[in-house]
């Protein structure tokens, strides 16, 4: 087990260099410059062109943003690798600082929406399982459907005209509260819930069929540890993959949702960034992301090592 | 009298061979299966009833979508001249949806075509040749899904600026991935069949084994792909000028239009839940259509429980 999850680990470190060139080469190789958007707003107005100019080639020095590209690459790689994600060009604080300020309010989004994701995808999987064919069986399908239809941003839309506007059950914005976070997790969480629900079913479909359910059957157990115990293992696998993918989802969602829902987090600090052409924070934020979705990724592939041995030896 | 066995077997064979679809193809037998399937019909309906009147309807009425009337600013649904109701500058709700169907639409497909076509052609070189470039491509793309879902399409749309024209590239870019590896997986299946490797022996070229002979056969996961890709692609174009990165106002288009909903989300909740609707209608349809039309090119991917 030792070796295959250290193999593993090696793996995506590749990966993880090869995502930090491309944030690193789009975001440099393009028109669009930063010193602008530094200067834009405070500068307005104020000073001669030949000041201006100045300020630039000051700035420009100070950065090493004059510098060839792979120099900066390389300067920016060995910086993050000792934990310094460098200065935001806007915000003038540093990156890891604003990252480390909104990554509770993100996470703590992320696993509501994902326990949440879990626990009725899978629970509403089996019922729909066991329920084939009824009218049980049709909502839920129904319901999953749905999750990968509506888009996040109408769907919290649709969530605050009824709870927030109507009914003035939860409010309709904000975070640091348990009753601010119902509504966006319940939002985030609603397309997993879906997918989960949705593969449960056919995976759990696809085992109930199998010899050793039979037997399991035939030898007198009851139905809830066929079920619990003989059938979810094996049907676990799949969904476990697709938990996995969840994490890179519910990343990249809680941009849309941190914008409907005003929650200070990473998403709504990335789409700050992106619109200011703040590369440093954007860098950070892309990266960290990247990571998550590799680290969550190299743990599903550690968890089908437990679930099944065999594919330890391959 | 007993007919000679060989003779009774022609004759069974015979009567066999109507059921056999020998003249249709594998495509045209795909499109009977799916023809058979009640709500993936209804599905394309529905696609295609919004299609003709997003495209139809602003060339049969003269009334404006961008015709403001300060008068008659958020008229509530059923108002006199306005079945959905008016917006803050009193234009017309369904109007405006009309138009902005023909602008989720248009996009959508076009940024499927781009991932299509590049990804398709990317898959299918690969895939053929294999080797270093396949290593190395497919590595990229290993890369590329490690962002996940829009975060990509907001990287590419930083660096193009905001806009409708940029949205389609970017979600197009963002659609390769899947494209190839898809692709390149089919092409990986079928290169190694007789029929390949007999026109290769009668002197077929590299470009004419790829073209001729395995498109066709890479077709089918594609079809599927871009089934869903589209419905993607309508989300994420919705989603973008959501943000304020895709189109730009007064544009009509439904990621905008709740957009703009959410200042008067306590006042006028017909702005939000009508293109709301519209989204979700839309991509519903086409899922739905992506899962029939997965089905009806490969039986044999059915599953116990679709």
């Amino acid at each position: 087990m030792i070796p295959f999850i250290l193999r593993r680990l090696v793996e995506s470190i590749p990966v993880l260099i090869l995502a930090s060139l491309l944030v690193f080469g789009i975001l440099h190789l393009v028109p669009g410059d930063p010193i602008d958007a530094m200067l834009g707003s405070a500068t307005f107005g104020i000073g001669s062109p030949e000041q201006r100019a100045q300020l630039t080639a000051q700035i420009t020095a100070e950065l090493g943003l004059g510098d060839p590209l792979p120099v900066q690459y390389v300067r920016w790689l060995g910086n993050v690798l000792h934990g310094d994600l460098g200065q935001s060009y806007i915000r003038h604080e540093a990156v890891g600082r604003l990252i480390a300020d909104r990554l509770p309010s993100t996470l703590e989004l992320a696993g509501a929406a994902m326990l949440l994701s879990v626990v009725l995808g899978i629970g509403l999987g089996i019922v729909a399982a066991l329920r084939r064919g009824t009218a049980l069986d049709g909502a839920v399908m129904l319901l999953s459907l749905g999750g990968v239809s509506i888009p996040s941003f109408a769907f919290a839309m649709l969530l605050i005209l009824l709870f927030s506007v109507t009914l003035g059950l939860f409010p309709a914005t904000g975070s640091g509260s348990l009753d601010r976070l119902v509504l966006p997790a319940l939002v985030l969480g609603y397309e997993g819930t879906g997918l989960i629900a949705r593969l449960t079913r056919a995976s759990l479909l696809e085992v109930m069929g199998l010899e050793y359910i039979r037997t399991a059957r035939a030898k007198g157990l009851a139905p809830r540890i066929v079920v619990g115990r003989h059938a979810m293992r094996n049907a676990l696998v799949p969904i476990v993959t697709i938990v996995g993918l969840q994490v890179g989802r519910l990343l990249a969602g809680s941009v849309i949702v941190e914008t409907v829902f005003a929650r200070q987090g990473i998403g709504q600090l990335a789409i700050d960034a992106i619109l200011a052409k703040d590369y440093p924070v954007v860098q950070g934020v892309i990266l960290l992301t990247a990571s998550g979705y590799v680290i969550a990724n190299l743990l599903v592939d550690v968890s089908y090592g437990f679930l099944n041995p065999r594919i330890r030896a391959a | 009298m007993a007919r000679a066995p060989l003779v009774s077997a022609v004759i069974a064979d015979a009567r066999r061979r109507p059921r056999v679809i020998s003249s249709a193809g594998p495509y045209r037998r795909a499109w009977w299966r799916l023809r058979r399937d009640r709500l993936a019909m209804l599905a394309l309906a529905v696609a295609a009833a919004m299609l003709g009147i997003s495209y139809v309807v602003p060339l049969a009425i003269t009334i404006d979508p961008f015709q403001q009337s300060l008068r008659d600013s958020l008229l509530p649904p059923g108002s006199a001249g306005h079945l959905l109701g008016t917006d803050s500058f009193g234009r017309d709700v369904l109007l405006r949806l009309i138009d902005g169907g023909r602008v989720s639409l248009t996009v959508g497909v076009a940024a499927v075509a781009i991932s299509l076509t590049i990804g398709g052609l990317i898959g299918l070189v690969t895939g053929f040749f294999g080797g270093w470039t396949d290593r190395i491509l497919m590595r990229v793309i290993d890369v590329k899904l490690a962002f996940p879902g829009i975060l990509l399409a907001l990287v590419i749309v930083t660096v193009l600026g905001a806009g409708l024209d940029k949205v389609m590239i970017a979600v197009g870019i963002g659609g390769i991935p899947r494209f190839a590896r898809v692709v390149r997986g089919s092409v990986l299946n079928t290169k190694g069949e007789l029929y390949v490797e007999a026109a290769r022996s009668i002197g077929a070229s590299d470009t004419r084994l790829m073209f001729v002979h395995l498109v066709p056969q890479v077709l089918g996961p594609a079809i599927t792909i871009a089934t869903f890709g589209l419905a993607t692609a309508i989300l994420s174009t919705a989603s973008l000028s959501f943000l304020g990165l895709g189109a730009q106002p007064p544009t009509a288009e439904w990621g905008l239009m709740l957009a703009e909903a959410r200042r008067y989300l306590r006042i006028a909740w017909w702005l939000a839940v009508f293109p709301g609707l519209a989204i979700m209608l839309a991509v519903l349809a086409v899922n739905i259509l992506g899962d029939a039309v997965r089905d009806a090119l490969d039986p044999r991917l059915q599953t116990a429980g679709d």
